[in-house]
């Protein structure tokens, strides 16, 4: 692979990773358990919708194919897709939601402050950009584990399920292949292997403060840099590029 | 009277100052469960998260208002006292608008 093509796969990595959850999250439009949270989960996922325009755009032209962002996320098969296993998970129950945003909130907060000081510059300005959603939408995500978790019974038995259930998706968010080790190589890109220590030391504070336990590292899947898929990113994709398939010279 | 349900969080108040206002004005308001979710709440749904606003929240059940009724004997006490307002001074010039 040319250092050009894994500076694309890098910058498709990024911004997979915000559209497929900025798709996730607006799934929830009108049926969160209450209006302020309808507000705030639309916010996020608009936010990330926002990362994901400015990092597709960027990859697009770093390929130089002609594909802008519009292409990038509705032409694309399951296979061409670049986002982690976790944030493709279906919504769940709302304590299913909050753990899985929260486990990739802590995640990109770390990235994202590293992108920061990228040697590529116009990801350096996105990841400032973004640094600041992303630091609400920990604190978001941290408050409502937390709540839950310390909650009613229910709802900290549903909030530990919600944990167990997603814990096995975790590992892949600090997996380094070819394309990490060539950007870090680079200065472009974060070694997020390095980051695991830190988003454990975070997540078991939360964890403390949720009365929640933390699960036993049993099982994990990956494969996201592959384009190898869970079942339901298909689904997801059919619905989100339906209509420009269906319509595909349409201008909206 | 209490408008508040087992099912519904309390309602909270919402005063903003945006980033070249000079005082808190009341917005509207919104239900949370505490203060700290009120202000997450306030901060999506009143300011769009614009930088430089100060936001405050206050439990409504906290507020006292006056009522309707009082008005009268609230808010018309002194027209007729004239002594009562400090009309009869000059001020130096060096005082500028007061």
């Amino acid at each position: 692979m040319t250092d050009q093509k894994m500076h694309f796969d890098y910058l498709l990595r990024l911004g997979d990773n915000s559209l497929i959850l900025g798709q996730r999250l607006a799934e929830w439009c009108g049926h969160a358990p209450m209006l302020e949270e309808d507000l705030a989960l639309t916010n996020i996922g608009l936010d990330l919708l926002g990362q994901a325009r400015m990092l597709l755009a960027y990859a697009g032209e770093v390929e130089g194919k002609g594909r802008d962002e519009d292409r990038l996320a509705f032409h694309r098969d399951t296979m061409a897709w670049r986002n982690l296993l976790l944030l493709e998970q279906p919504n769940g129950d709302f304590a299913h939601t909050m753990a899985r945003q929260l486990f990739f909130d802590a995640f990109q907060y770390q990235q994202f402050a590293g992108l920061c000081s990228s040697s590529d510059e116009r990801l350096a300005g996105i990841a400032a950009k973004s640094l600041k959603e992303i630091t609400y939408h920990r604190r978001h995500s941290t408050d409502w584990v937390i709540r839950l978790g310390d909650g009613t019974e229910e709802s900290h038995e549903r909030m530990q399920r919600a944990v167990d259930s997603l814990w096995g998706y975790v590992p892949e968010m600090f997996d380094m292949d070819a394309v990490d080790d060539a950007m870090v190589a680079a200065g472009i890109g974060v070694d997020v292997a390095a980051l695991r220590g830190e988003w454990d030391r975070y997540i078991d504070e939360v964890f403390a403060e949720a009365t929640l336990s933390r699960p036993e590292d049993s099982w994990s899947v990956r494969g996201s840099r592959e384009g190898k898929h869970s079942e339901h990113l298909g689904y997801l994709l059919a619905e989100m590029q339906f209509l420009p398939r269906a319509y595909p010279d349409a201008k909206w | 009277m209490s408008s508040e349900t087992k099912s519904e969080l309390p309602l909270y108040e919402v005063f903003i100052r945006s980033k070249n206002g000079l005082d808190h004005k009341h917005v509207g308001s919104l239900h949370a469960a505490d203060a700290e979710m009120a202000l997450t709440n306030a901060r999506d749904v009143y300011t769009r998260r614009g930088e430089g606003v100060s936001i405050w929240v206050v439990k409504s059940t906290d507020i006292v208002a006056s009522s309707p009724e009082d008005r009268g004997s609230f808010y018309e006490p002194s027209d007729d006292k004239l002594y009562r307002h400090p009309t009869f001074f000059k001020l130096p010039d060096e005082v500028g608008h007061m």
